[in-house]
């Protein structure tokens, strides 16, 4: 009897305890929300109240006004062409490290994990150097070019991992038929690897949507500024007007989160997935 | 003598094929990864003026950021920030992470949406986190004082941002809020796998949770720590964002919110504080930072991995 009075308290205090975690979570989320669709005024003045009347009027400074949906447009294109990128490039590597014997696999393999170790922010002078004489500073280009090589090695080691796992029988048969080696692996081995895909796409794009610090050193000009970069001097304009920068820092949330929300599981198990064998 | 010649094409064939697959990865890898790396050790062996590679100077870079009693203060104050924002992490924001992991390991109602909720800041940028708690954190507009004083706690209404003694713990909070759903997941996913039997049979001997938690758990749990601390240890040695973006690129104020991440790209690329910008010091001190981060990694790797205990 008095043990199960006990359990019963000590689940209370469970409950109340991930509750005020969930609510030290989402109430900052909802204020930033919510006052993006406030006046300056009624943010100042009655902070906590609901906006009495919701408007877009700061949505609308935004995207007629500002740099932002240049912003976003950037982010998108550096993000979807650079998780191609390293997708294409990463399955091809693992591809050729897991499913052939070959001499001097090994070292291979070890080439591209020890990028694993090498934080490329510490190497930015010479990168910066370089990029310059290739002329790809203030250039989209030069970003795709960073973030393909920086996720090559998360990618290869993630993909290595599922195509050691794939039975052998499949390409055998395949190639007693006769198919080329580029046709085994297109049509044959990569399908049955999309879910490591998934894993190792979102593993790298989220951190490439969200960089800050790379754009932050090679891109100069408005219109090649990414989403987290170009934020910045949009809080410089309009440092005083919180309602438009509210609505500015929901908007550039929203794209991830509705991924997020729709694709919880995958994103977990995808961001997680360099810390958790 | 067909099948010999045959055999040979196929084996050509195979080597073309595998050249095709891994030529462009690696070169991808080695002309915006390791070239880089390798570059920085050498041009922290120069003198730079701008752009421009001048003498060789030896480890002269080396010696004037660690010995000239004018740089090296900052660097000392910089980097024991750095110590202060690792310990602070690792209690705070590993801390919550743990006892969280420990409650959602129980399977309560709503363990979904735990689980979403708390790993909803993780995916957003640190930039959309670090601007939207310096408007909360504004000492006059910012909702935080707002509500102190609707609370009427006038006095603790502080300009938190602007006061040596709270604005690096305020970045902190700001950053375990950012992070903590990372190693709750981590942690979460290394209790569910461990065998249910253990714990059921020490719950059936009587065994308190507390008891369970701190015999079985907690040690069958270590390999999910050892990264965890790792990742601590690097981010909180790299940090840069959130001080970047909430302060400044000075670590103001008054130098208690200058981190080693900061201190770098002065030197580096120039500022206010710290004049032009110096290649062959900022290669150095990065060269310094690399050897640091990477040296503490491998012994915590290797002392950590060598409390965790095999399952099976």
């Amino acid at each position: 009897m008095e043990k199960k009075r006990n359990a019963g308290f000590e689940t209370w205090l469970m409950h109340i305890f991930l509750v005020s975690s969930a609510i030290v979570v989402l109430y900052p989320i909802f204020m930033m929300v919510m006052s993006g669709f406030k006046t300056n005024a009624e943010i100042f003045g009655s902070p906590f109240a609901l906006p009495k009347n919701p408007s877009l009027a700061n949505y609308a400074v935004i995207w007629n006004t500002t740099d932002v949906p240049r912003y976003l447009l950037n982010s998108a294109i550096v993000t979807v062409i650079s998780v191609v990128a390293l997708l294409v490039t990463g399955t091809m590597a693992a591809y050729a490290i897991s499913r052939y014997k070959f001499r001097g696999s090994i070292m291979v393999s070890l080439f591209f994990l020890a990028g694993l170790m090498l934080p490329l922010r510490l190497a930015i002078i010479p990168l910066f150097v370089q990029l310059k004489a290739m002329g790809l500073v203030d250039n989209l280009l030069g970003l795709i070019f960073i973030y393909t090589a920086m996720s090559l090695p998360s990618t290869v080691f993630i993909l290595t991992g599922f195509l050691r796992a794939l039975p052998s029988e499949l390409e055998d048969s395949a190639r007693v038929d006769g198919a080329s080696e580029l046709r085994i692996m297109v049509q044959i081995m990569v399908p049955l690897i999309t879910p490591a895909m998934v894993i190792a796409g979102i593993y790298n794009a989220v951190p490439i949507w969200n960089d800050f610090f790379f754009p932050l050193i090679f891109i100069q000009t408005p219109e090649n500024k990414t989403l987290a970069q170009g934020l910045t001097s949009f809080f410089g304009e309009y440092s005083v007007n919180f309602g438009v920068l509210y609505a500015g820092l929901t908007l550039a949330a929203l794209p991830v989160v509705a991924v997020f929300i729709i694709q919880s599981k995958r994103f977990i198990a995808g961001m997680t997935a360099g810390a958790i064998k | 003598m067909d099948y010999e010649q045959a055999k040979r094409k196929r084996a050509r064939n195979l080597k073309l094929w595998l050249a095709f697959l891994l030529a462009p990865p690696a070169a991808i890898l080695i002309i915006f990864v390791f070239l880089p790396m390798a570059s920085a050790v050498l041009y922290s062996l120069y003198d730079w003026d701008g752009l421009v590679r001048k003498d060789f100077v030896g480890l002269e870079n080396f010696a004037d950021i660690l010995l000239n009693p004018n740089k090296n203060t900052l660097l000392f104050n910089a980097f024991w920030n750095n110590v202060k924002v690792f310990v602070s992490l690792m209690i705070v924001q590993n801390g919550i992470a743990l006892v969280l992991a420990l409650l959602l390991a129980r399977n309560p109602r709503g363990y979904r949406f735990y689980q979403v909720v708390f790993f909803l800041p993780v995916i957003l940028s640190t930039v959309i986190i670090g601007f939207q708690w310096k408007m909360f954190l504004n000492p006059v507009f910012g909702l935080v004082n707002k509500a102190l004083h609707a609370f009427g706690l006038h006095d603790w209404a502080l300009p938190w941002l602007g006061l040596p003694e709270t604005a690096l713990p305020s970045m902190l909070l700001v950053n375990s809020w950012h992070w903590f759903g990372f190693p709750t997941l981590v942690f979460l996913a290394a209790i569910h796998r461990i065998p249910k039997d253990f714990i059921e049979a020490a719950r059936l001997d009587g065994a308190s949770e507390w008891r369970i938690a701190r015999e079985i758990i907690w040690p069958l749990m270590a390999p999910a720590v050892t990264i965890i601390v790792v990742l601590t240890f690097i981010g909180s040695f790299n940090w840069f964002e959130i001080p970047y973006i909430m302060n400044g690129l000075e670590g103001s104020p008054q130098g208690s919110t200058d981190m080693l991440g900061l201190l770098f790209y002065r030197t580096a690329f120039g500022s206010v504080s710290a004049g032009g910008s110096d290649f062959g010091q900022g290669s150095a001190l990065a060269v310094l930072m690399f050897i640091f981060i990477f040296v503490f990694s491998i012994i915590a790797t290797k002392y950590l991995t060598s409390r965790e205990v095999e399952m099976s």
